[in-house]
This record gives structure tokens, sequence and C-alpha cells, in this order.
């Protein structure tokens, strides 16, 4: 069995880290793991998508339409965008912050309303924070990607808090650590 | 959930992270490429380990010309480049197959099926074949590191250069791996060899039947090598031949149902081991991203197999491609939310490349673009490139456009390269200008930095890959020795300057290049302002601002909004404001200040 996580957002939020941390993690648990980044042109603040696949064995890298246990959404235009992606009645945690995607600034679009409700109608479970504020509250709004994982952490009960705390320690730099400790407690008590 | 034992002793580690790991293992002591998505980091990465001098090159032509001479001098060497600089470093690929090697040399060629950062999704496989040098090609980390290895070992005993492929799936995927220490090769001198390395006709032509015989040799060693190896089914219906990323997505749908042949050394084929696989399955097929290569090459042998049938040539596979494509029964989906805007790439808040084609869409320039994080200045609102082709296109073409057009287009249309682009390519189109005399005014987006591919040192910046400072190009003198008279630097956030400026330079009767100079405001050197306001009683919502497209200006509540956590108060849009509602905090100076090293403001 191989459990699948997509990390969605808009390029610049930090999922690589997320992804990262989610990797390091369970690797630690002897699982075989796959993750897949995005470089380059799409990280210009563009819609970015990494995919993370733990279990027995891995063999593809990427994670397909109707394929995702979970999404962990930075922004909740880029969470309704991959919804094709998740299993039906999958579990997505989407931080409820909203950010307009160029289409919307000039004015050629509008941004939809009501999307966490909408995604719920599908029969998806959704879970939705601010993650901003509480990554705020941490110290820095760019814990936002840590505030997130540390909800996600929840949902697993088979790694314990001690080792999520490990792997942020084997991830995220020194200076950063506590910051990004904080956030990830906060988030998972919240 | 279970564990496994075993793997607690592996790390978690990025395909190209894993190569460059490989290289070092190897003993690999000299490194030379040109950044290019999704070949970057096994540059980057090898640049950590301290005892393989590695550097970025201009061009890749002159990072393999380096591999070379390094191999030459007796020390395993690489280059490393994207599918396209493959096409730019061509011109040695094609010879040194002839000359060979002395130490080891292992070229990387990163292809981009599905276009992620790239202008065409051309297959690299051509080239191995027709330059006729062996390719290997992983399907992930752990064999980027192994084969890494294992491309040195090939590369000394055929006396060869070995490419070794990549793709976006394999490059930027993380997956386990195992590590070893560094394993110094046999020493090599250099001695002189006029025959082997000079090639001129008359040695060339006693070099190209060791090729082919070297061509021979490679053929037969495919037949044994670990390197091709086939995975044992439990139903012989069906046979696959595949290597890559496209292998991981079989063993995915089909797990071990089928037998498949799965390749690692790419070029040459093994023709026998390929003729027995088929005689074993019912029904041949072969899975391959982009083009017919290994397909064309069995149907040359005459064994009947399918492929381009079934999947196509265009983009990247999946599971979900090959679950649909071989008529299984398709997942059970949440159903899409409908009508979604998309998110397009952007330039960055504070981009400086924002200032200077606002200019030009205002003075109604026809612009011919070229490749970087400017090819942004095509897409709405700015909208303001309107060719973009290949590296360095911009300098050459608008000679041409000019030429074809004389008055009618001098004067209207301007040339718009970045300072990486322009050293890598750019320069000799520039000289031809200087000597074939157009009216041609080319604009230099000198941000500091090669910003699309994440920031890369160049001739230009003054730094070296580590850091270090290192020989910097004066830009300025460059273009006046080539005999440009009128060289102009210009501060892009200063809007009625750059405007001044290009109507100046559009207007003069010669040629011209404007250095359009401000870093990268993602540099971490560069100090930002805080971020602006907005005074709501003022805006009278006319949307000047909004031109721009800056990614952290929207309309909230029917007036300007402005986001303060991507804002750093470049002040450009404050200028497009008449109502003077785009405010600084208080106490605040108006321009931006940087370190006086870094860049010069005028
Ligand atoms: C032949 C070739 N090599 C490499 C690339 C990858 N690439 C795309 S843009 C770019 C450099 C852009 O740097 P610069 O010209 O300084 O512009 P910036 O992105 O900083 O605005 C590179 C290396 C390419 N497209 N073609």
């Amino acid at each position: 069995m191989v459990t699948n996580v997509m990390v969605v957002g808009v390029g610049g939020q930090g999922s690589l880290l997320a992804s990262k941390l989610l990797g390091h993690v369970v690797m630690t648990k002897g699982y075989d793991v796959k993750v897949s980044e995005v470089h380059g042109m799409s990280q210009r603040g563009g819609s970015v998508v990494t995919y993370v696949r733990f279990g027995e064995k891995v063999y593809s890298p990427v994670i397909d339409k109707g394929e995702a246990d979970y999404i962990i959404s930075f922004e909740t235009l880029e969470a309704a965008r991959y919804l094709e992606f998740l299993k039906p009645g999958g579990r997505v945690i989407v931080n409820a912050q909203e950010i307009d995607p160029m289409p919307v600034i000039t004015g050629a679009a509008t941004y939809p309303e009501g999307l966490l409700d909408k995604m719920k109608e599908t029969g998806a479970q959704v879970d939705a924070m601010d993650a901003l504020d509480i990554a705020c509250e941490a110290g820095s709004p760019k814990a936002t990607n840590i505030v997130l994982m540390g909800r996600f952490s929840k949902y697993f009960d088979g790694i314990t808090e001690e080792e999520w705390m490990k792997s942020l320690e084997a991830c995220v730099p020194a200076k950063f650590l506590e910051l990004n400790k904080k956030a990830f407690q906060l988030g998972r008590d919240n | 959930m279970s564990r496994k034992a075993g793997y607690a002793m592996k790390e978690l580690m990025l395909g190209n992270k894993a190569f460059a790991r490989g290289l070092y293992e190897a003993g690999v002591s000299v490194a030379s490429s040109y950044p290019g998505t999704p070949s970057t980091e096994v540059t980057e990465e090898v640049a950590k380990f301290d005892e393989v001098y590695t550097e970025w090159a201009p061009n890749e032509k002159v990072a393999m010309e380096v591999a070379f001479g390094a191999s030459l001098a007796g020390k395993r060497s690489f280059c490393g480049m994207k599918h396209v600089g493959m096409n730019v470093a061509a011109d040695p690929l094609f010879t040194v197959a002839y000359t060979g090697v002395n130490a080891g040399m292992v070229i990387c060629v990163a292809d981009d099926a599905g276009m992620h950062s790239s202008q065409n999704e051309q297959d690299s496989r051509h080239y191995a074949v027709s330059a006729k040098i062996p390719m290997l090609e992983p399907s992930d980390s752990s064999e980027a590191l192994n084969f890494a290895k294992q491309a040195y070992e090939i590369s000394e005993k055929f006396d060869t250069p070995v490419i070794m492929k990549m793709c976006t799936r394999v490059a930027h995927s993380q997956s386990l791996v195992e590590t070893s220490e560094r394993v110094l090769p046999e020493v090599k001198t250099y001695e002189k060899d006029i025959a082997k390395y000079v090639m001129m006709p008359g040695n060339a032509i006693k070099r190209h039947p060791i090729v082919e015989k070297r061509m021979d040799d490679l053929r037969a060693f495919a037949e044994t090598t670990d390197l091709n190896r086939i995975d044992e089914g439990s139903d012989n219906a069906m046979g696959f031949i595949t290597s890559s990323t496209s292998y991981q997505y079989v063993k995915e749908v089909f797990g071990d149902k089928y037998p498949v042949l799965k390749l690692g050394l790419v070029h040459p084929i093994p023709a026998n081991k390929i003729k027995a696989f088929s005689e074993k399955v019912d029904k041949l097929v072969v899975v391959e991203e982009l083009d017919p290569v290994f397909e064309e090459q069995i149907k040359a042998m005459g064994i009947e197999v399918s492929g381009k049938d079934i999947l196509p040539i265009l983009g990247e596979f999946s599971q979900s491609l090959l679950t649909e494509k071989f008529g299984l029964e398709k997942k059970d989906t949440c159903s899409a939310l409908e009508g979604l805007p998309i998110r397009p790439p952007v330039m960055c808040a504070g981009c400086p490349h924002r200032g200077m084609f606002y200019t030009l869409k205002k003075n109604k320039c026809t612009v011919l673009g070229d490749i970087g994080c400017y090819t942004l200045g095509a897409v709405a609102p700015l909208s303001t490139i309107e060719m973009t082709l290949c590296m360095g296109a911009s300098v050459s073409s608008i000679h041409g456009f000019n030429k074809a057009l004389g008055s009618e287009s001098e004067g209207k249309t301007v040339a718009v390269i970045g300072d990486s682009t322009f050293m890598h390519s750019g320069m000799t189109g520039l000289a031809n200008i200087a000597y074939n005399q157009s009216n041609s005014t080319v604009v230099i987006l000198d941000n500091s930095i090669t910003g699309m591919t994440g920031h890369q040192q160049n001739p230009t910046t003054g730094f070296n890959i580590k850091g270090d400072p290192a020989g910097k190009i004066d830009l300025e003198a460059l273009c006046k020795a080539m005999g440009f008279n009128r060289v102009r630097v210009v501060d892009p956030y200063d809007l009625a300057e750059a405007d001044k400026v290009v109507k100046e330079e559009l207007a003069a009767n010669e040629p011209s290049v404007i250095i359009s100079r401000r870093p990268c405001a993602l540099l971490k050197y560069v100090k930002h302002k805080p971020s602006l306001h907005v005074d709501r009683d003022n805006c009278k919502s006319c949307r000047a601002c909004m031109q721009i497209g800056c990614p952290a200006i929207s309309f909230k509540e029917g007036k300007a909004w402005v986001d303060n956590t991507l804002c750093v108060g470049c002040g450009v849009c404050q200028q497009l404001c008449h109502f003077d509602a785009l405010l600084t905090p208080e106490n605040e100076p108006k321009t931006v200040l940087l370190p006086p090293d870094k860049a010069v403001i005028l």
C-alpha cells in the first residue's frame, strides 16, 4: 500500500520544505519514499505542486488523478485546482488564505466564491484553517507551510510528535528551528 | 504501518544531487557547466565538494570544451546542460567522439518532456545515436548515483565520452540512495598524441573507423552489462522494453505481471537481448517518452513491436496515461471544480525587468525577446515581447529584422536580453550588429544574476559558483570595445529616466546598447524598503497601478490593495499613481538603497 500526499500552493510559499519534512519523517519510519518537486519556470508565483509517496515499494514519482489520500494546500484556489487528484472522500488540509492570480489582478477573471463549500460538496473532507495567522503568531508568515504540516501530522497515529520534531531538526536550518517548532506545534494543536 | 528493515541506512536524495554524489565518488576533478532546468543542481551539488573544481561556464559549448581539456590533461571531468544546451555544445560533441578521451569524461543532458521549463521538448537520445556516443539513462536517484560511476568506467574502458541522460522526473525527484566513499581513479598523465587529438582531415579520417569499431564493441558490451536487466513477469502475453521514468510507470501500472526489459544503456541497445526477449513474449511494446528511438531501431532489426501506435509522442507519461492507453479501468476521482482561473507564473514583486517592459510598451516598441525571467514580458498585462526563439536570438534577429525592414522598423524595434544570456550567446550577435551595421537598439536587462534557473553567478556578476569573488566582465567597456558609441546605463525603477533613455536611443541614427541595471529583487544582499500601503481616500480606482502586472497589487472592495507580504517597496507603481494613493511608510526615503559595491545606480 502506498500513501499519496500532494503539497500544492503558489510558487514561493515553501512547498519544497514541507514535502522535504514529510519525506524525511516517513523515511526514518522505514518506508520506501519518493518526493517529486518542481523547479524553474513554475516557481515564479505560478501554481506549484509537489508529490510525496511512501509505502513498501514506490515506483512512479508522481501522483495522478484520483490517487491522492491527502492534499495539503497553502492557498484556497490551489486546493480546488487539484481536487480531481484526490481519492473520493480523501482529505484536504487547506490554508484559508486567498491569493489573487494574475488573471484576477488584471480583471480578466474573478476569484471564485465559496470554494471551501464547493469542495465539501464533492465529498472531500475539508479541513480549513487560517495557517497564515497562526504562522504570524508563531513569529513569521513564512512558517505557514509548517503550520499546515503540524495540522497534517494529526492524521498519522504511526508517527509520534517527537519523530516529527526530530525530522524538523534535520530539515530546517538551526536559526529557524525554534520558530518552526512553534509553528508546527500550533498547527498540530489548533 | 510496517517497518522495512535496512532502509534506515539510506538517504533521501534528489536525482540531481545523487548524480553529483556519484561524480564525487567516481573521483571527478573538474566540472564545468551552464545552468538549465532540470540539469542545474547536478553542478550546484558537486560544487559543494572541495575536491572537485567546479565552475559555471558562459555557455554549454565552452563547458564541454573545458571538460574535454581536463580529460585530455588526465583528470576525470564532467559537464552538464539541459537538452537545448546540447544543441549549443553539439560542435565539440560530434568530434570528441572521434578524439576519444584520456581520463573519463561524462556529459549530463537533462530532457524536459512536458516542457515544464523549456522552449521545446527535443529527445536527446538522437544525439547519442548521431554522434555515436554511448548513453546511460537512470530511472531514480540510486541509479543516478551508481550509473555516474559506471559511466566513468565505460568512458575509460572504451576511450569515449559518455552521455548520461536525465529527465525532469528523475532529476527532480528524491528517492533513497546509499552513498559510499570517494575513490580516486588510476592516475593518468597527458601525453602528446597528434594523430589522436588533432582533428584535421588526414587524422580524422583515420579516427572514424575507430569510432565505428568502438560502437561494435559497445554493442557487444550492451548484451552483457548489468545496466540492462530483465524483470521477469508471471504472464508472457505482453512484454515491455523501457527505460528511465517510463520504467517506473510501467511497474506502477502492471507490477510484476509482465516481463520488462529495462534499458540503462540506452545507446547502443542490445540487439540479441531484445530479440530473445521478443521471442519470449506474445506482444512486444516499447514504452518511451518523446520520439520512437528504441522502437525504430527495433523495427529495423526486423522485430515486430508496438509503441507509438499506442502511446503519444507528445509530453510526459504517467501511470494514468498508461492505464488509459492500455484500456485498463480508470480510477475514481473527486469531481473537478470547473471554471477556475489559471495561475500562470509572473514576474516577482520588485522585479527590475518590470519597469523596462512598462517603458518599452509605453513607447510602442516591437520587442524581440530572449530566454530568462524576462520572457514573462510576453505575458498579460505587459504583453510586450513578440518573439522568443533560443538563447541569444534576440540580438541576432533584430539585425535581420532591421535589415529586412530598414527605416520601417529601425527606431521602433528593440532586442531585450538578460545578462547571463548575453554572455551565453548575445555577444556574437552584437558583434554582427557592430560589424554589419544595422541601426539596432539592444537592451541588456542586467539583474546581476542568472535568475530563471535559480540564481547562478555568471561572468558579469563578479562572483564564482562558490560565491567567492571572481573576474567581472564590464558590459559597458565590452560594448564600447565592439564599436558601439552609444552605451547607456539606466535604473529601470526610475521610469522617467528609462523613458528618456529609450526615446533617445531609438531616435539615434546608429546602433546602441541600453544596459537596464538593477539587481534581482530576490538576491539576498538587496535591501528592500517597507511595503507600500494604499490611501483609500486618495485612490480613485483608476487602475493605473495595475498596468504593470505586479502580483503584490490587486483590487479589494473597489480600491487598490497592496499585499504587504509580497511588496518590496520598489516604487514603480507609485510613479504611475496620479493621486498619491500609494504611500511609503512615514519617514522612509523614497529611493531604494543598495550596497555601493553591488550595483551602479545612476
Ligand atoms: C541553450 C540554453 N541553455 C540554458 C537554458 C536555460 N536557461 C533559460 S533562461 C537562462 C538564463 C537566464 O538568465 P538571464 O539572461 O540573466 O536572465 P534572468 O532570468 O536573470 O532575467 C537559462 C540558463 C536555455 N533555455 N537554453
